[in-house]
């Protein structure tokens, strides 16, 4: 939205009569937890905090592409191979609906994906791990997806209309995700010594990254509070957290392995999980850029997006050609 | 939260939207209901559904490594879809020849050797830029979706039931690889010159496509001749060929002999990295 005349001229400290009818407009559609559509207004926090979220959203699900498609060429049987194409190709269809839902608040695909491969852009931290086995396709839907869900399935009611409907459709497959990745893990788990070794290391690497996906801890994510204010977070990082470690902590179990957290239990009297202290300091690091491949996972983007130039710019090309020769 | 919490939290929203994956029950004609409720072919019908079924597997394995390097988000999602459709189709005629030997499609994948692979040299040429897989894939497609098409008509019902729903698929890979081809050929001076480039590197591998080898001529009224489907495809690559501004490049043919295992230099690192796991695991199930 462009910024109103007194935005421009320094006055928006005073909002004018309109925006405070509007502003009124915006809170009385919180309050009834009805939906924000893109012709609304909205307060710019509002947008930009939606923008901020639902473009990471969309660049995790593109660069989270990348440590599934390395396994593609080597999947160890030709069902395999077939389920993991699939699930990668609807993370890209994932990326398209979400860039879709952050331009509808005015910011375009192209900005977006500048963003992106300039670093300005954050994705989910997680992908900076490497998937170094087999077993890491199961440990990868099982956890991360799993962790992806108990976070997104509250965002289908998220109040801004576009993102909301974009998550409904996003969960029903990530949950198709999840359970393709336990049952890799199950085959495996059944299967050879040299298989149960590969999931049970692939389990214990991927454990704690997948539970530091939810934020830190309540006490430390400042801005939780304003988005569960506007209905676009439902639940906090750790109640989202107790959530999912409760399902994985029952899961494990059918796969006759374990977590890598002795001090996992169920606390009767809290009424809640408790699990060990989560390594912090490693996940402010891999978000700083320092993961194992933070680098490379940006690079492969620049390269895709290089080496595609021509091609777009010929699609362009054609296109205005084929417009001036229906206007002549 | 448990998988039937989160079913019946999703099913609350009311959108009957399904996966965009194929991975589905009710799709006709999977390669698991080959296995459970197929007849075994003859040795001689079975080698020849191997022909088939290697063409697709490895184009599918060329065309997957584009998903997460493609020019846009779009084309990710497409050669994708393709490289899946085709996959089902290696899978489905692999199936069926490992019915004859005993064997399971993914035996056949993984445990043969280079030189018993049947696959043409086209389908095993490098992705190179975009525009050369485009070409591979106009090439590719224009051939199958005729081969396919005289494929329904065969006296084994079980080629045609897979001919038939692979018909459909590869009709959309024409249409797609076309599109492409006329826009890039169509786009820039810099696109033009990259489609007559990989023109060039492709047409060798033409003729191979259409030859008649001994076995067509044994399967008569079961398989496709080759060679009867080279009018219709010299005339509609020629169409396509034409719209783009580009032409049938002057270039001579390859001696190439993938149908009796004689292959190109490059498959032996295709293979390679497609079995290493599998066959790092001798008797391993995934």
């Amino acid at each position: 939205m462009a910024p109103s005349a007194s935005q421009e001229s320094g006055l928006s400290a005073v909002p004018s009569y309109e925006e405070e009818q509007s502003q009124a407009r915006f809170d009385a559609l919180i309050g009834k937890d009805s939906r924000v559509e893109p012709r609304d207004w909205m307060p710019e926090a509002y947008r930009k905090t939606l923008t901020r979220q639902v473009s990471q959203h969309a660049h995790s699900e593109i660069i989270g592409m990348q440590p599934e498609a390395n396994w593609i060429t080597r999947a160890p049987s030709l069902k395999r191979k077939s389920i993991l194409m699939a699930k990668v190709q609807d993370e890209a269809g994932h990326g398209l609906y979400l860039y879709s839902a952050a331009e509808t608040l005015g910011t375009s695909r192209d900005e977006l994906n500048d963003q992106l491969l300039t670093g300005r852009a954050k994705y989910s931290s997680i992908f900076n791990y490497t998937a170094r086995s087999w077993a890491d396709m199961g440990a990868i839907g099982w956890l991360v997806d799993g962790a992806a869900i108990a976070n997104q399935v509250p965002l289908c009611r998220a109040s801004y209309g576009p993102y909301g409907r974009a998550m409904v459709r996003i969960c029903k497959e990530e949950s198709f995700h999840q359970r393709q990745g336990f049952e890799i893990l199950l085959a495996l788990s059944r299967g050879t010594e040299a298989q149960k070794k590969m999931a049970q290391d692939a389990i214990n690497r991927f454990y704690e990254p997948s539970l530091m996906m939810f934020g830190p801890p309540d006490d430390q994510s400042p801005n939780s509070q304003q988005s569960m204010a506007w209905n676009i977070k439902r639940f906090s990082n750790d109640e989202l957290r107790q959530r999912f470690v409760g399902m994985i902590a029952e899961q494990v179990k059918v796969l006759g392995m374990t977590l890598p957290d002795p001090e996992l239990h169920f606390d009767e009297e809290k009424k809640q999980w408790i699990h060990k202290d989560l390594n912090w300091d490693e996940f402010m690091n891999v978000i700083k850029g320092n993961g194992p491949a933070n680098s490379q996972r940006l690079e492969r983007r620049r390269e895709a997006h290089r080496e595609g130039a021509w091609v777009r710019e010929a699609a362009s090309a054609y296109a205005a050609k084929q417009a001036q020769s229906e206007v002549a | 939260m448990k998988h039937e919490e989160l079913d019946a939290e999703l099913d609350s929203f009311g959108d009957a939207l399904a996966s965009a994956t194929r991975v589905t029950p009710g799709n006709a004609l999977r390669p698991e209901d080959i296995a459970v409720n197929g007849q075994a072919p003859s040795e001689q019908v079975a080698k020849y559904a191997l022909t088939l079924g290697d063409d697709s597997l490895i184009l599918a394995q060329r065309l997957a490594h584009w998903i997460s390097r493609a020019p846009e988000l779009e084309e990710d999602v497409a050669l994708g879809n393709i490289a899946l459709d085709i996959l089902g189709h290696a899978r489905s005629f692999l199936t069926y020849a490992s019915l004859a030997w005993d064997k399971t499609e993914d035996d056949l994948a993984y445990w043969r050797e280079e030189e018993e692979f049947t696959s043409l040299w086209i389908v095993e040429q490098p992705n190179g830029h975009f525009g050369v897989t485009i070409i591979r894939q106009l090439i590719v497609s224009i051939f199958q979706h005729l081969l396919y098409r005289e494929l329904t008509a065969s006296t084994d019902e079980t080629l045609a039931a897979i001919a038939a729903k692979a018909v459909k698929e590869v009709d959309y890979h024409r249409d797609h690889a076309t599109a492409w081809t006329i826009r890039l050929g169509q786009g820039t001076e810099e696109s033009a010159e990259k489609m007559r480039h990989a023109l060039e590197i492709l047409w060798p591998y033409v003729d191979e496509m259409f030859r008649d080898e001994q076995i067509h001529q044994d399967l008569e009224g079961v398989a496709v001749l080759p060679s009867t489907l080279r009018q219709a495809w010299d005339e509609q690559i020629g169409a396509v060929l034409t719209e783009a501004g580009l032409q049938i490049p002057a270039t001579g043919q390859a001696m190439a002999h993938g149908r009796i295992g004689e292959h190109s230099e490059h498959l032996g690192y295709l293979l390679a990295e497609m079995q290493v796991l599998a066959r790092k695991h001798p008797g391993a199930s995934w």
